[in-house]
């Protein structure tokens, strides 16, 4: 019912403004079609001004309203240099912005239609054209210079003493992979993957890396230690949004990807810098994967370096939990030696 | 009945005289050959604007939707439920529908209303009235490039209704997700139907843009120099060229992917494991198609701008009565931007992995676009510096068109910017910065072109008050939506997200998002108004009594009001000039049919 009364609204204003529309043209005939034209012009030509005028107003009130939302300080070093980028991209383009909305709206405002006024005839002017070519180029050029300085700094190797995590997407969620004490990740082969048997990444048991990797259920990382994710998918194309490290990667199913980055606050400072009591970093998946994408968070503890080594400490090794199972029927002796293994793992 | 009498009155003499001098020339067409397969390059125009219209309500509509539910995601609404059954259980749009409307939204607004509805429409209208031709090259090939893009729109508007639902994967359609039905409900058989519609579409395409620039080419009037041409057909020269060399790309990108979704090839697809197990496919790329994919799809930003381009330069130097400024910079800016669209299409895969020093080309040609881009925001500016300006709705919508290409270009000095889009991609800044420069501003391109042109279409004029309601109400909602998204994704806000309340990151934007809602809501309705407007002036409108109502220079306006098919009763008029001669030497313009005067000064 209510919906019903919501249409007959609309329509009502409809039936409304039309008729008003149809009205005034009836009166614009009737009072003559230079005087309408000439008041139809003083009108616009005022709205236009005024738009300009509470445009601007209004662009300074809306970031002054939301400039407070929004991400804050980059919390990793290599974000530093996007911040930066930004800045100086935002301080050009706002200029260019501003001076050439003033000139549209102006312009179309001061020399609206009038009596007796004769447009200027105006077809070229080679001197003006040089002019407004090379000041956009040369500007684009120190953006282009500036923004690759960047790029490949952010795109280098990374340093040879960065810790290595591996983050696989999956629909829908994301699972983290540390290569345990011997430092190096395992083999692993998607035909292997087996979620019942606790498998989710198929990592291959006959590679002796992979008997020390541990996957844990969020990320950790050292503060002010460089970290570099090896990316990878084991469906859809996934992508790692990390929006507090300006950093992101896609996640492409058959091709590993990387990045690093190296993050400059723990989480705990974070709460306190953001004055936000529930301040997480997290992983956003930023390339459609499904109806679940929404959802595909992830999360990431920045910590001190005494800190994650307890957390290191708790975590069981992935082949330990999996093969302590289904090793259980198959003896006592069996068992007790994985336990070993796995506290020598820990160790 | 009087003020019907009052309004229509003053024309009967002229229109009289019209309808005798139409006689001569007509030859009864029946109404199939008429309005359904009309070979009329006139009739086509319309066809494809009104499809275009038609597809524009009901893509638009699937964003209020999806508005709906990302402004309120814990209101219900009962009516979602009886219009989308069970994708709206309850009231609430479930995330599988939410996804299938935004990428409906997205291919329907991209394809069907900004390609073929904007260039469909005007470069079916206005190549042969503007270049002095009877026809198109070939009238039949036009035909059949509108009936290829009325059966893609059966094919994409059946897809809306079957049981799993239409694709839902993106309209950029990426693989694996959009491959394997088992990664989504809409990769079944909404895919398929989808690639079909598309292939439809590419070869209607095609079908019209050879016709186009064998038209323009080869069958201009006696003296129409292509430097006499208005800047209208150059943009549609363009546009063509660059939909013939770019859409093909695309069909083989959906080819292949049609043939790892059924023929079990693997161009697209390695390593994946899905619903419980591991899929034999190896060795293929998910990234291959990304670069076949925008291979087009970077173009074809440009295809939907160029045409609204050249009609906003048409517009603002009738209405401001100056020629354009820089006629041959506006042509070398639209040259160059169309070489330049063929190299920067990985500008929207610099985080796919690619390699960071190929990135970096990407970077330079990229920013490099926003040199011609300038050049022409320039010249629009000093276009209407010191003239005469007249503010129809179609001069509103043209200044708002610059306006907004102003603020939509900037950001892509961002986005072009790979150390910037690192953090941006895929961010709601995107959102932002394409609905203004390629949604928003083409829209207004189009609006110009509509309230321009519609005389020339329909022999009447559409209703003023109603045109500049449309104008503000919708220049002032589109940047109050799309401005404070920019804030949403410099907090790294996803796009496509169906619900951001789980995150701590992005839950902040919750009011603005449900203020965003609102005026979308508002805006949609006053298009609805625009529609109404529309129709209601194709049978009711006040009728032309003149037929130059802009006192415009160019041929089209040299045709009687009603022009048949064949365009001119008699000759086809020479043309002696460039289609700018507005208040030169002291005259307020000189159409292009007047031969050059003895003293005239040269420009």
């Amino acid at each position: 019912m209510s919906g019903f009364l919501a249409v007959l609204v609309v329509v009502l204003i409809f039936i409304v403004i039309f008729q008003i529309a149809k009205a005034s043209e009836y009166v614009s005939i009737l009072k003559g079609e230079k005087k309408a034209r000439e008041q139809s012009n003083r009108i616009n030509g005022f709205m236009l001004i005024a738009f300009l005028v509470l445009g601007l107003i209004g662009v300074y009130w809306c970031n002054d309203l939301l400039k407070g939302k929004i991400l804050g300080e980059s919390a990793s070093e290599q974000g530093e240099g996007v911040d930066t980028l930004i800045y100086v991209t935002l301080a050009i383009t706002g200029v260019v912005f501003v001076i050439t909305q003033i000139a549209l709206f102006w312009f179309a405002f001061k020399y609206q239609e009038k009596e007796g006024r004769k447009a200027f005839y105006f077809p070229h002017n080679n001197k003006l054209e040089v002019i407004w070519t090379v000041i956009p180029a040369i500007a684009l050029t120190i953006l282009v210079a500036f923004g690759l300085k960047h790029w490949f700094q952010l795109t280098s190797e990374a340093p040879k003493d960065a810790a290595v995590v591996e983050i696989t997407g999956k629909q829908f969620n994301w699972i983290f992979r540390y290569p345990g004490k011997d430092g190096a990740l395992g083999r692993r082969d998607f035909t292997k993957i087996d979620p019942a048997a606790g498998n989710e990444l198929g990592l291959d048991w006959n590679d002796p890396l992979n008997k020390d990797d541990f996957m844990p259920t969020e990320m950790h990382l050292v503060v002010g230690k460089p970290v570099k994710l090896v990316i990878g998918s084991r469906d859809v194309i996934h992508d790692v949004g990390l929006p507090h490290f300006r950093m992101k990667m896609d996640a492409v199913p058959g091709i590993p990807t990387t990045l690093w980055f190296t993050p400059k606050y723990t989480t705990k400072q974070m709460k306190e810098k953001t004055g936000n009591a529930d301040f997480t970093y997290e992983i956003s998946c930023d390339q459609m994967c499904g109806s679940g994408h929404y959802s595909m968070r992830g999360v990431i503890v920045v910590e001190t370096q005494e800190e994650y080594d307890k957390w290191v400490a708790g975590q069981k090794s992935t082949y330990s939990l999996t093969h302590a199972d289904t090793a259980a029927p198959a003896g006592e002796a069996k068992a007790d030696s994985t336990q070993k293994t796995v506290a020598a793992n820990i160790k | 009945m009087s003020n019907e009498a009052t309004l229509h009155s003053q024309q009967e003499v002229m229109h009289g005289a019209h309808d005798h001098h139409d006689h001569e020339h007509h030859h009864e067409d029946s109404f199939i050959s008429k309005y359904v397969f009309s070979m009329d390059h006139k009739m086509i125009a319309k066809q494809f604007l009104i499809t275009g219209i038609v597809w524009a309500i009901i893509g638009a509509f699937f964003s209020v939707l999806f508005r709906l539910q990302l402004g309120f995601p814990d209101a219900t609404f009962p009516w979602l439920e009886s219009i989308l059954g069970h994708w709206a259980k309850g009231g609430r749009i479930s995330a599988e529908a939410y996804y299938a409307l935004v990428t409906m939204h997205g291919t329907i607004l991209v394809f069907f209303v900004l390609t073929a509805g904007l260039s469909g429409t005007f470069s079916n209208l206005l190549i042969p009235l503007q270049v002095g031709a009877r026809d198109m090259a070939s009238p039949f090939m036009n035909c059949l490039s509108y009936w290829f893009f009325f059966l893609a729109s059966l094919v994409m508007m059946a897809s809306l209704f079957v049981q799993t639902g239409p694709a839902s994967g993106g309209w950029t359609m990426y693989p694996p997700l959009s491959a394997l039905g088992d990664a989504s409900i809409g990769s079944k058989i909404g895919v398929d139907l989808w690639l079909t519609s598309m292939a439809l579409f590419v070869v209607s395409q095609l079908l019209g843009g050879l016709n186009y620039i064998s038209t323009l080419l080869n069958m201009r009037t006696k003296g129409m120099a292509m430097t006499k041409m208005p800047l209208t057909i150059w943009s549609f020269f363009f546009t063509a060229v660059l939909g013939v060399l770019s859409f093909p790309v695309l069909l083989s990108g959906f080819i292949l992917l049609l043939m790892d979704r059924h023929a079990g090839t693997s161009f697209y697809l390695s390593d994946i494991f899905i619903a419980g197990k591991a899929l034999a496919n190896e060795g293929g790329s998910a990234i291959l198609y990304q670069h076949l994919f925008w291979f087009l799809g970077h173009p074809e930003v440009y295809i939907i701008i160029l045409p609204a381009m050249g009609m906003v330069s048409e517009v603002l130097a009738v209405s401001s009565r100056k020629p354009i400024f820089g006629y041959l910079a506006m042509i070398g800016s639209l040259f160059a931007i169309c070489i330049l669209a063929f190299l920067v299409w990985a500008h929207h895969m610099f985080v796919t992995g690619l390699n960071p020093f190929l990135g970096a080309f990407f970077v330079l040609l990229t920013l490099l676009i926003a040199v011609p881009s300038a050049i022409k925001v320039f010249n629009w500016i000093t276009t209407i510096w010191k003239g005469n300006i007249n503010f129809t709705p179609a001069s509103l919508f043209s200044i708002g068109f610059v306006s907004t290409f102003i603020s939509g270009g900037l950001t892509g000095i961002w986005l072009g910017n790979s150390s910037i889009d690192i953090h941006l991609h895929d961010t709601m800044f995107v959102i932002a910065h394409f609905h203004i420069v390629m949604g928003v501003s083409a829209f207004f391109g189009m609006f110009a072109g509509i309230y321009h042109w519609f005389p020339k279409m329909y022999g009447r004029f559409m209703n003023n008050t109603i045109g500049y309601i449309h104008f503000w109400v919708t220049m002032i909602g589109a940047y109050l939506i799309f401005w404070p998204m920019h804030y949403e994704g410099m907090a790294g806000m996803p796009r496509r997200y169906y619900d951001v309340s789980g995150w701590a990151s992005f839950k902040q934007f919750g009011g603005l998002n449900e203020f965003i809602t609102i005026v979308v809501i508002l805006v949609f309705a006053v298009q609805l108004l625009f529609v109404f407007n529309f129709f209601y002036s194709i049978f009711k409108g006040r009728k032309m009594t003149n037929q130059n109502p802009w006192n415009a220079t160019t041929l089209e306006w040299t045709t009687p009001i009603h022009a048949g098919h064949g365009n001119w009763p008699g000759e086809i008029p020479e043309v002696y000039r460039w289609a700018y001669d507005y208040s030169k030497d002291g005259r307020d313009f000189i159409p292009q049919t007047e031969p050059i005067g003895p003293n005239e000064s040269a420009h």
